[in-house]
């Protein structure tokens, strides 16, 4: 099995159709399964709509719990504010920072762990896959890893948020499977022709790769992005923390994000939706790429699952 | 496989086409080869493949230091630690913060609360990726069933903490779900304040969040059921209701029963970061679980070692489960996670 395309059935669907006539109890049951999968769909849309709605709307009927689906008393005043806010943006560039450099060293190491673990031939392939396997049942748990990061004097450093991920097993399994399924004709001509392992990953495995290669950063990208655990035990100085926790803060209160110099009324209307605001643009970058990455998500997941 | 020896055997080594005789030779025989030339085996695999054991070396760094390294640092749990001493802490003191934490009522209490929200996860949200998959199975308008799916899969990809900015709009005195009680004569409620709340808006939440996604697994089984299945049951008189019950479901048991597995595994850890975003100190009584506790204990108070005893012996009951279940499964089902 090489790639599962989930999103293949076509020829299924017809065979699924069992049955020549579908009784009339199938047909309410078809009309009452669209319904119930509307709701479905209805309900995982709302939240989004409604927080959008409530970003825009006045203050005055957000208060009074007017708002809804849409915006009432559509104002910008709040998005302005924050987007006028320093703090907000250190903090965002901080995660777009920590995800672009955790990204680029998780694929580094990942990419290579994943490569040696495809050679079959490999003596003691046995003990590096184990090890690898080892740490997705049994981890250190938060306290020794807590304990281990002060210690290394990674507290308050980029490092404290990417080393400790770098390396996700389930990632490393996807690409170990891709790889490893990979035909090894065009790696043995590239050795005769006298490249070396270094040369044959560069030039030859890794462009055939692209499809894996995407996939995998888009799951540690999206990983690094939403992470907030790691920058809020972590970091102590507010300038270093990710957008998320800036967001965690606002509503656990401990900000308010609003300023003294703002004027009475605007100070009131930030009040009143800032934490939807910070929402919105704190998701944006991800809703934005969403429906172009999402079936390189699902195909990620069939190959880890087919394998792993 | 010591660096040193890898770099001894780098160089004057680079004949082309080395990798391809060492690909040649058959596997089988240095399988079979006695034991008393393996030392010499190891050499000659070193020398053929140093640059692929190389690859390797930063990795298994970071496995040693960040994965197996805390893994020993659970020693504190049984040896007194001071910050700025030695990272296994500094003196034997054998069972003494087991002893502490079994006679600390809290700690039974958030245990209690730990069982009762694994619980409910487990019995709520377990089934439903299994009951989803199924309805979107029987809807045969494939771009329709696409459009369910892509936005089902949506709150998947949102950080946890934008989650909770959801519950906290959508909960809030102002929010929508108090628009409606006000609308039926209903005072508001401060639900995120409320002890009796935090279950129910926990496991919606993760509900809300999770079960979009969960469905890919069983949706990629149910497409390799073989379709004769369904044929044989029809010939046989079964109706739609009776096929689903014969033939999908077990059809879809092994993909069911490792994911059981793998939930029970993770049991003991209930969604922690989700629980120290939502909780405060009203709802600790229903809210605080063995993680946030520990954290609390050992990142905030700074007891360190007595936290590292409660997370150990979280882990070790989570181990517990887990193989139990495999244990159950593999008797029962006849199969296991391994």
């Amino acid at each position: 099995m090489v790639t599962v395309d989930v999103r293949e059935p076509p020829a299924r669907t017809q065979q699924r159709s069992r049955g020549p006539r579908p009784s009339r109890g199938y047909r309410v049951f078809q009309g009452v399964n669209a319904v119930i999968l509307t709701v479905v769909v209805a309900v995982t849309l709302y939240p989004f709509i409604n927080i959008l709605a409530r970003s825009f709307s006045n203050e005055r009927y957000i208060r009074t719990g007017q708002v809804n689906l849409l915006p009432r008393g559509f104002n910008l005043t709040t998005y302005r504010h924050v987007m006028s806010d320093s703090a907000f943006w250190t903090n965002y560039r901080n995660t777009l920072v920590y995800t672009v450099v955790a990204t680029i060293i998780s694929m580094v190491l990942t990419t290579c762990y994943a490569y040696v673990l495809s050679k079959r031939h490999l003596k003691g392939r046995g003990f590096l896959v184990g090890v690898a396997l080892f740490t997705m049942f049994f981890n250190g748990g938060l306290i020794p890893n807590y304990v281990l990061v002060s210690h290394l004097n990674l507290r308050n450093t980029l490092w404290a948020v990417v080393l400790p991920n770098a390396i996700s097993v389930f990632n490393l399994l996807v690409m170990k499977s891709f790889f490893e399924n990979q035909p090894v004709e065009l790696e043995e001509a590239a050795a005769v022709d006298g490249l070396g392992t270094y040369g044959i990953l560069l030039r030859i495995v890794l462009p055939l790769s692209k499809a894996v290669i995407a996939t995998m950063i888009l799951f540690y990208a999206v990983f690094f992005w939403n992470s907030w655990f790691s920058g809020f035990l972590y970091m102590d100085r507010s300038d270093l923390f990710p957008v998320t926790v800036y967001l965690r803060n606002l509503i656990a209160g401990a900000t308010t994000g609003s300023d003294q110099t703002a004027s009475s009324d605007s100070a009131i209307q930030i009040a009143g939706n800032i934490q939807a605001v910070t929402v919105v643009l704190t998701v944006a970058p991800i809703m934005l790429v969403y429906p172009f990455i999402q079936r390189y998500f699902v195909s990620g997941v069939m190959l880890g699952a087919v394998k792993g | 496989m010591s660096a040193p020896e890898i770099l001894e055997s780098a160089p004057g080594r680079k004949t082309p086409g080395r990798k391809t005789s060492g690909r040649k030779t058959p596997r089988r025989k240095t399988a079979v080869q006695a034991r008393p030339r393996a030392r010499r085996t190891w050499g000659k695999a070193l020398r053929r493949d140093w640059q692929l054991y190389s690859l390797a070396v930063a990795p298994l760094l970071f496995f040693i230091i960040f994965r197996y390294l805390p893994m020993a640092g659970n020693v504190i749990a049984f040896r007194r630690y001071r910050p700025g001493g030695s990272l296994f802490g500094d003196e034997w003191i054998g069972l003494h913060y087991f002893r502490l934490f079994i006679h600390d009522p809290t700690f039974w209490h958030v245990f209690t609360n730990t069982l009762i929200l694994g619980a409910l996860t487990l019995v709520f949200i377990f089934p439903m990726p299994i009951v989803l998959a199924l309805l979107l199975n029987e809807l045969h308008n494939r771009r329709l069933k696409r459009f369910v799916q892509t936005i089902s899969y949506l709150p998947h990809f949102l950080s946890i903490v934008v989650v909770v900015g959801f519950v906290t709009q959508i909960l809030d005195v102002d929010g929508v779900v108090n628009q409606g009680l006000r609308a039926i004569g209903h005072a508001p409620i401060t639900f995120l304040q409320q002890p009796g709340w935090f279950r129910t808006i926990y496991v919606s939440s993760e509900m809300w969040q999770t079960v979009g996604w969960g469905t890919i697994l069983y949706l990629a089984a149910l497409t390799t059921i073989d379709s004769d299945l369904y044929e044989a049951a029809r010939i046989d008189g079964a109706s739609r209701w009776r096929q689903t019950w014969h033939v999908t479901l077990p059809g879809i048991r092994p993909t069911m029963m490792t994911l059981l597995i793998l939930n029970i595994g993770t049991f003991m850890a209930v969604g922690f970061e989700k629980v120290l975003l939502l909780y405060n100190p009203l709802t600790y009584p229903t809210a605080d679980v063995i993680s946030t506790y520990l954290y609390r204990v050992g990142v905030v108070s700074g007891s360190f070692s007595y936290a590292a005893a409660i997370g150990l012996f979280e882990s070790v009951v989570g181990l517990i489960l887990v193989v139990s279940a495999n244990f159950i499964s593999k008797r029962t089902v006849g199969s296991g996670l391994w």
